[in-house]
């Protein structure tokens, strides 16, 4: 299985163990990924509230690159995702729009090239028995509050899952021996930037988000954006400090979980990166399984 | 030759005002027949009327045309009056100045001028080619069938049958009384349902009239307006009704127990049941499909206890073929499911329920004998919030109408969660407030300030279980700020939908039904209660949303059409009727799948080719049920299959009179 693969600006920073975990598991479920050479900014926010044009042409260049070579684009960040099956759908929707588009980025883009979230692909595309048939530790021991964020399944046009009660990661996190509790914040916002430009906004958002996870009954939150990731984990200290209690509550990317029971090193998937300790779950998990850290 | 006189209309100005109708009957008078032509204020009016006769007469015309209104205006009135000069009805033909020509032309008048001269050269040419029809008659039945034994049903039965008239009341159903038995109070007088239903339940029940066929559904419909054949299923009740007595000990015995579809869920009844209390009749049927009898031969108790011994477990349906004059459609409506709002939760939550699963819960016979306490845990709650427009008006994951009884049912489900909980507290979501209604507008005041009822302006984003709460999270927009509230109950007002068979039971009768399943009736305004299909009637909430009052008030309009018909020995039919020319049809049969009316069918006839007699198949005609909607002409491939009065010789002389 060959994806063009799109990493956006969030994997080489603030969310590099999505890289690394993706890239591991994807070896591992033997997933070519040809990194799109020359790939340019999604243009999420900032350029859907400049541009209409722009926002679309933005992530259409990456993606024609991505059709030229005959490939699917596979995106793990939530928000590229969603940038880029908007360019998808605008040239499938309008010609208007593809002549346009095309002209901008001075190349062809049909939409033949599909703009694929990596949970999608490991719910949907991938042979199920292919990632029982890797599983070296299963994740016994967890109770995942699998949380999809609000660009994840949305809009209808973009869903490849339910867009109020998405099942596909907690399908991925019960394959890999897991539980996934039922919760009703499964598309929650996380405030996204609010928690930096507008904190008073912003952190009750995330903090109802985590609240509502361990009110479930969940040990951890699964995510598949680096955003969240962000809020969840970088933003929970803050608020534990703030209201003074403890949520303790690891924050992870499928991709990491999948590469845990594939066997992997936790540092080499990051998780040691963490700002929330995640070790010490991981741990358990990993004595479960005969493996220590 | 024909004698054509053309008559054209000023309409006061709505013609005038734009065509030049001096100039339009001056032209006509150089067309090809035309005898006379002549421009008049009002042709419709008395006078109007009397200068057609007076022309008729003076200068011996044979063909009229008037240049008008629409035909679905005053096309009998011109009909009516050259009769009354001596001359064939069907010799009139009008040509449409009015609709389809001043009013849509306001702004160019030259050119509307000659567009109205072009349609009356058109009606003239067709004139010419008119040929005389009469009206034939029919016999008329005098019995009608009611389909559904709701509150529309019920009420078109007594009225027809006070009216002289047998009336069949089929119902589906175990028991009549529809869903207006399962609601508890009425708005906006607070008056109590099964009160004043109950009364008409046993009327309709012991009329000598009315007739009761209850556990019975429509087979099929044949026949036409005065003679439909009904086949009527009447679905084994495995209680014999000549000798049970009703004692209800079989209930009683019976160790079976399965979801009560009478109280939504909300409370269990046995397998051999009567839906509710006052049930009529008051006799049970036994569920087949839960019966552990029917699944394994198990069992048996109600047999056993039965002093009557009227359970007959090998009872068959069956099935009747009734003659009726005239039919009612009254099929009632279901509730939206509005599991698919995944934002409330997808069905998920216990204390989410609906208005009528509210009705039940206040009701004195429902599952809580009318204490207001909610399903998860029999609490009663304190905070009350209600939803309205859940799958009304939402063109994404509903219906885009307005199910129209819920602002007020809310209302009264607010005051009585006041009157019921002392230190309640509700709270109701809306979109608007819609109390047009005699009376209504008061009651919704009344649950405002005298309940201290929270009307929030918005909708509501997301509902989730905390703990034993529900939150309820959505915006007032009036205060553009988000409120969340922490209910103990969430009442969701969802929309009416027809019923889960409307479609196919609609095919079956024969009548037409819209985007959302809804019956459609003849004219939105001036035929609300007759179908497209001539003998068919459609009351209460099968034809569109409506509350008690509105529904009751069509039932007895349909009651007195159906009356209108019954009435008569004899009826007389339209003779614009598809005709067959048995001499070219080939006996294809394409006519006969592509008749929406089922009026065409094939039969054999005999000739003698060439010194044999040889049998084959031709078109049939049941003038009767023909409605002359042409759609046939156009199938045939031979033109074998003419519409009189619009026969291919007519139409291409008015294209010719239009382009040559």
């Amino acid at each position: 299985m060959r994806y063009a693969y799109y990493p956006g600006c969030s994997l080489s920073s603030t969310g590099q163990e999505y890289d690394m975990s993706t890239k591991e598991i994807a070896e591992i479920l033997d997933i070519e990924l040809w990194e799109i050479p020359g790939w340019n900014c999604c243009g999420a926010s900032s350029a859907h509230l400049t541009d209409h044009l722009l926002s679309l042409a933005l992530p259409a260049r990456n993606m024609a690159i991505a059709e030229k070579e005959g490939l699917d684009v596979l995106i793990p960040c939530a928000a590229c995702y969603a940038r880029s099956k908007a360019a998808e759908l605008a040239v499938k929707e309008s010609k208007e729009m593809r002549t346009a588009i095309e002209e901008t980025i001075e190349r062809p883009y049909e939409g033949r090239a599909k703009a694929k979230s990596i949970l999608d692909v490991l719910a949907n595309d991938i042979d199920i028995e292919k990632i029982k048939e890797n599983i070296d530790t299963p994740l016994k021991g967890i109770k995942a509050a699998c949380y999809y964020g609000c660009l994840l399944v949305r809009p209808k046009a973009v869903r490849f899952d339910d867009p109020e009660d998405p099942q596909s990661m907690d399908k991925v996190i019960q394959t890999l021996g897991g539980e996934s509790v039922d919760w009703a914040f499964k598309t929650e916002c996380c405030g996204a930037s609010h928690a930096t430009t507008k904190g008073i906004v912003g952190l009750p958002m995330i903090e109802r988000i985590l609240i509502a996870a361990k009110e479930a009954g969940a040990n951890c939150v699964v995510t598949a954006c680096p955003m969240c990731m962000n809020n969840l984990d970088m933003r929970q200290e803050q608020i534990e400090k703030e209201k003074n209690y403890l949520l303790d509550l690891p924050v992870f990317y499928i991709t990491e979980l999948m590469g845990l029971a594939f066997g992997v090193e936790p540092k080499e998937l990051g998780i040691d990166r963490h700002f929330k300790d995640a070790l010490t779950l991981v741990n358990d998990i990993l004595e479960e399984g005969g493996r220590t850290l | 030759m024909k004698r054509v006189g053309v008559f054209v209309c000023h309409c006061g100005t709505n013609i005038a005002g734009v065509v030049d109708v001096a100039r339009v009957a001056e032209e006509s008078r150089d067309f090809p027949g035309v005898e006379y032509a002549a421009d008049y204020k009002y042709m419709c009016s008395e006078p109007g009327q009397d200068l057609i006769i007076k022309a008729i007469k003076e200068h011996k015309l044979d063909r009229i045309v008037v240049a008008a209104c629409s035909p679905r205006m005053h096309e009998n009135t011109f009909r009516k009056c050259i009769e009354k000069a001596g001359i064939n009805g069907y010799f009139v033909e009008i040509a449409n100045i009015r609709e389809h020509c001043s009013w849509v032309h306001t702004t160019e008048k030259e050119k509307a001028t000659e567009k109205a001269i072009d349609l009356v050269r058109m009606a003239v040419a067709k004139a010419i080619k008119d040929a005389p029809l009469q009206k034939a008659t029919i016999p008329v039945t005098d019995r009608a069938l009611i389909i559904g034994g709701g509150i529309a049903g019920i009420q078109a039965a007594i009225d027809l049958a006070n009216a002289g008239h047998v009336v069949d009341i089929v119902e589906k159903g175990p028991s009549i009384g529809g869903k207006m038995a399962q609601i508890d109070k009425t708005f906006p007088t607070l008056d109590c349902s099964a009160c004043i239903l109950t009364p008409k339940m046993v009327e309709a029940s012991g009329h000598p009239n009315i007739n009761l066929l209850t556990y019975s559904e429509i087979e099929k419909v044949e026949g036409y307006v005065g003679n439909f054949n009904v086949t009527i299923k009447k679905k084994a009740r495995s209680v014999r009704m000549d000798v049970c007595t009703g004692c209800g000990i079989c209930t009683e015995k019976c160790p079976i127990k399965t979801e009560s579809e009478f109280e939504l869920g909300m409370s269990q009844r046995r397998v051999i049941y009567t839906p509710f209390p006052q049930a009529i009749p008051n006799k049970p049927v036994i569920d087949r499909t839960k019966c552990t009898f029917f699944k394994n031969g198990k069992c048996g108790i109600c047999s056993r206890v039965c002093a009557a011994n009227a359970i007959d477990f090998e009872q068959q349906d069956e099935f009747l073929v009734e003659k009726y004059g005239a039919i009612i459609v009254a099929t009632g409506f279901e509730l939206f499911d509005y599991s698919v709002y995944g934002e409330y939760g997808y069905g998920k939550y216990p204390d989410v329920i609906t208005g009528l699963q509210f009705e039940r819960l206040v009701n004195a016979s429902g599952p809580t004998a009318g204490k207001i306490k909610r399903p998860s845990d029999h609490q009663e709650p304190k905070n009350v919030v209600f939803i309205k427009c859940v799958g009304s008006r939402d063109i994404a994951k509903g219906k885009s109408y307005c199910s129209k009884t819920c602002c007020m049912y809310t209302a009264k489900h607010a005051t009585l969660v006041s009157e019921k909980i002392k230190d309640a507290k509700v709270y109701i979501f809306y979109m608007d407030v819609r109390t047009a209604g005699k009376g209504y507008d008061e009651f919704y005041n009344r649950t405002r300030e005298n309940y201290n009822a929270n009307y929030i302006r918005g909708r509501v984003s997301k509902i989730y279980q905390s703990g034993d709460k529900l939150i309820v999270r959505g915006e007032d927009t009036l205060i553009s700020q988000p409120v969340e509230i922490e209910a103990d109950l969430v009442v969701l007002a969802t929309a009416m939908v027809p019923q889960l068979d409307a479609a196919a039971l609609a095919q079956r009768i024969g009548i037409g039904y819209d985007k959302d399943l809804w019956y459609t009736e003849a004219h939105p305004k001036l035929a609300p209660v007759e179908t497209h299909s001539q003998g068919i009637y459609l009351a209460g909430t099968c034809q569109g949303p409506k509350d008690i009052p509105e529904t009751v008030a069509q039932a007895s309009a349909a009651a007195a059409k159906a009356c209108g018909l019954l009435s008569k020995t004899e009826m007389l039919t339209e003779p614009i009727v598809s005709a067959v020319d048995e001499k070219t049809c080939a006996g294809c049969g394409l006519c006969v799948p592509i008749c929406p009316y089922k009026a065409i069918d094939m039969k054999a006839i005999q000739e003698r080719v060439q010194g044999i007699t040889i049998e084959r198949k031709v078109a049939d005609v049941n003038s009767s049920l023909c409605q002359g909607c042409g759609a046939c002409t156009v199938a045939c491939r031979s033109a074998s299959i003419g519409l009189k009065h619009f026969t291919d010789e007519q139409i291409l002389a008015e294209v010719n009179a239009l382009c040559l």
